[in-house]
């Protein structure tokens, strides 16, 4: 394994079901990221994007195959140690923003440190407003999830995945619910984000307009990558 | 505040209608577990102070005199047939020493010493029997309420005069001032003066005692020293059976407590107590399922939520944290509530003690009030397990791609 790699699968495999239900996802895919990439991961309904996201992501397990991120066996690791490391290294962006309804904006972005701390700080809630500021929502901090709309929603999530500094973000389909304007906003916020602070993002897609922002775009066929 | 408090207060402030009518029920449970405490506990009470308001809660007498066996132990077998003594009555002479050692022992509020025994109420051509109490004038009223009961007269007792019950006054045609000769077991007749009439409302006493000071007893009953018996009044009337084995222990003598001779009472009391448990039991399991299927909803309806705090890196330890708080919280405020609610509603009940028939006899200190509030708070506690662990086992992929 190259040092420099911040993630790197080999044959992967997922399959759902087993006997004659089994369906098979992912068939010995293939991948490997640099820290500071701006990448699309592109490819038809389907095609195996979000359970590979899911994978990389440390949320499912895949069937075989080897998985290794910031030089961990991930493959090893109890679903505690998995929680963890999520926690820790990785940060996600869905497509439905998936805020907690009953928080305001910063009690959201501050969720993943908080709850690794076991209570919220001064110095928590300082990198919360600063994110919030950054991604364009100062006059919105204090307002609750539901009370902001789809783009600013979205910008929140950005911001919350952002919170513990995470090696990787992963973005699943994050401007699939947004108008163009809005989408257009958020990409380049991730933008500007991957080129002033060196966060890595992985971002699914199926809009080549989005996957133009990136750098690098890895097509999924057949539940094989392959770059373009 | 620990973080996992934060997120249970803000999901249970988020639903403020489900979390007052969910903590309105627990309160409700609470009621009816209190209310069935103070009311079994109430009757209890009631039921013993109406048994034993008006008898002795232990009685002292003298100890059987046993025939004494000069045989040698090792005569071989012995036949031997024992009777009773007839011709020498039992009687404390020792009293006055043990007296001043029993009323000084705490919880003992009265220690009445007595000369009692039978006789008969002669008034022309007609005879009464009677029992006769003889008593220190100033006591009259320590064991049965005689002073409380007259209803003619005075209870106050000289050296000529006699209290009588009242059915036993309408058989002879007396009044109060009217004079009846009194013919003792001893053979001893003395002319009394009948100077009250009571009415206790029990039959064995109104229509056969009759009570006397216990100088005139002396003479009655041919009994220049000694007495019959001690009757004692405690504090607490269940402490009757302790105190009984400790006199024993200390003078020698027989010491019966009240409940040997009520063991009916006592069964029945005791059934009431186990039906008391059973509705509480119910109260609680109704609260635990009440708590359980509530927090089963908000568990389905956060679903999304909590797979969304998982996939953020939130354990399953601290979700399950997060639900078994909600539970502790509802199940201490609905506790608290519902314990404020039957203090608020039982505290104007008089004490079971000065209840009147037709009263409910509700004792508020019987409450259970802790115990309630403790019971409440363990069983939601237990209730929140199921709702936290199915919480804690929510898929984050399966809601994130939902």
């Amino acid at each position: 394994m190259n040092g420099h790699a911040l993630l790197e699968v080999r044959n992967l495999v997922m399959t759902y079901g087993d006997g004659e239900t089994a369906t098979p996802v992912l068939r010995g895919l293939d991948l490997r990221m640099e820290r500071g990439e701006l990448s699309a991961l592109l490819g038809p309904s389907g095609s195996g994007k979000s359970t590979l996201l899911s994978i990389l992501g440390t949320l499912l397990r895949p069937t075989s195959g080897h998985q290794e991120m910031l030089g961990e066996d991930l493959n090893r690791a109890s679903d505690r140690e998995l929680t963890e490391f999520r926690n820790r290294h990785i940060g996600f962006v869905f497509q439905f923003h998936h805020l907690l309804p009953d928080f305001t904006a910063l009690e959201n972005v501050i969720f993943p440190a908080a709850v690794r701390a076991g209570r919220e700080t001064g110095l928590m809630r300082e990198r919360g407003r600063n994110l919030l500021e950054r991604v364009g929502l100062a006059d919105r901090i204090d307002f609750l999830a539901t009370e902001l709309s789809g783009g600013q929603k979205q910008r929140v999530a950005v911001a919350r995945a952002l919170m513990n500094q995470p090696a990787l973000v992963l973005a699943d389909e994050p401007t699939g619910n947004l108008d163009r304007e809005s989408a257009d906003q958020v990409m380049r916020l991730i933008e500007e984000l991957n080129q002033k602070e060196g966060t890595t993002f992985l971002i699914s897609t199926h809009d080549e307009k989005i996957a133009a922002y990136c750098r690098r775009s890895i097509r999924v066929v057949d539940g094989r990558t392959g770059d373009e | 505040m620990p973080y996992g408090l934060k997120i249970a207060l803000r999901y249970l402030t988020a639903g403020k209608a489900q979390t007052a009518l969910l903590t309105l029920g627990v309160a409700v449970g609470v009621f009816v577990f209190i209310f069935i405490s103070a009311l079994i506990g109430g009757l209890g009470v009631y039921l013993v102070q109406r048994t034993v308001g008006d008898i002795a809660h232990v009685t002292v007498e003298p100890p059987g005199r046993d025939a004494g066996l000069l045989l040698p132990t090792d005569a071989g077998e012995v036949l031997l047939v024992a009777q009773p003594a007839t011709t020498q009555r039992e009687q404390l002479r020792t009293a006055a020493a043990f007296l001043p050692l029993i009323e000084a022992l705490p919880g003992v509020s009265t220690a009445s010493p007595q000369i009692v025994g039978n006789g008969f109420l002669v008034r022309g051509q007609t005879r009464a029997p009677v029992g006769v109490t003889g008593v220190e004038v100033d006591k009259i009223s320590a064991i049965a309420d005689i002073g409380g009961h007259v209803i003619a007269g005075s209870a106050a007792l000289s050296s000529n005069t006699m209290l009588i019950g009242s059915t036993l006054a309408r058989e002879l045609g007396l009044e109060v001032g009217k004079v009846v000769t009194l013919l003792s077991e001893r053979g001893v007749e003395r002319p009394l003066l009948v100077s009250g009439i009571f009415e206790l409302g029990l039959e064995a006493l109104d229509s056969r005692a009759a009570f006397v000071g216990i100088s005139v007893a002396r003479t009655l009953f041919d009994l220049p020293q000694g007495i019959s018996r001690i009757e004692i009044k405690l504090a607490d009337v269940y402490g009757a059976d302790a105190y009984a084995r400790r006199i024993a222990a200390d003078t020698g003598l027989v010491a019966t407590p009240w409940t040997a001779g009520n063991a009916q009472l006592l069964s029945g009391i005791r059934a009431q107590e186990n039906s008391g448990t059973l509705i509480k039991a119910f109260a609680l399991i109704t609260i635990v399922i009440g708590v359980a299927s509530a927090l089963l909803l908000s568990t389905y309806r956060r679903r999304g939520e909590i797979g969304i705090m998982r996939a953020m890196g939130a354990s399953r330890r601290f979700v399950v944290t997060v639900f078994v708080i909600q539970g502790a919280m509802i199940g201490t405020l609905g506790g608290v509530f519902g314990a404020a609610l039957g203090w608020l509603a039982l505290s104007p009940f008089p004490p079971p003690e000065l209840a009147t028939i037709g009263d409910l006899p509700i004792d508020v200190r019987q409450g259970a009030f802790g115990l309630a509030i403790i019971l409440t708070a363990i069983g939601a506690i237990l209730a929140s397990i199921l709702p936290a662990r199915a919480a804690a086992r929510v898929d984050p992929v399966t809601v994130i791609t939902q």
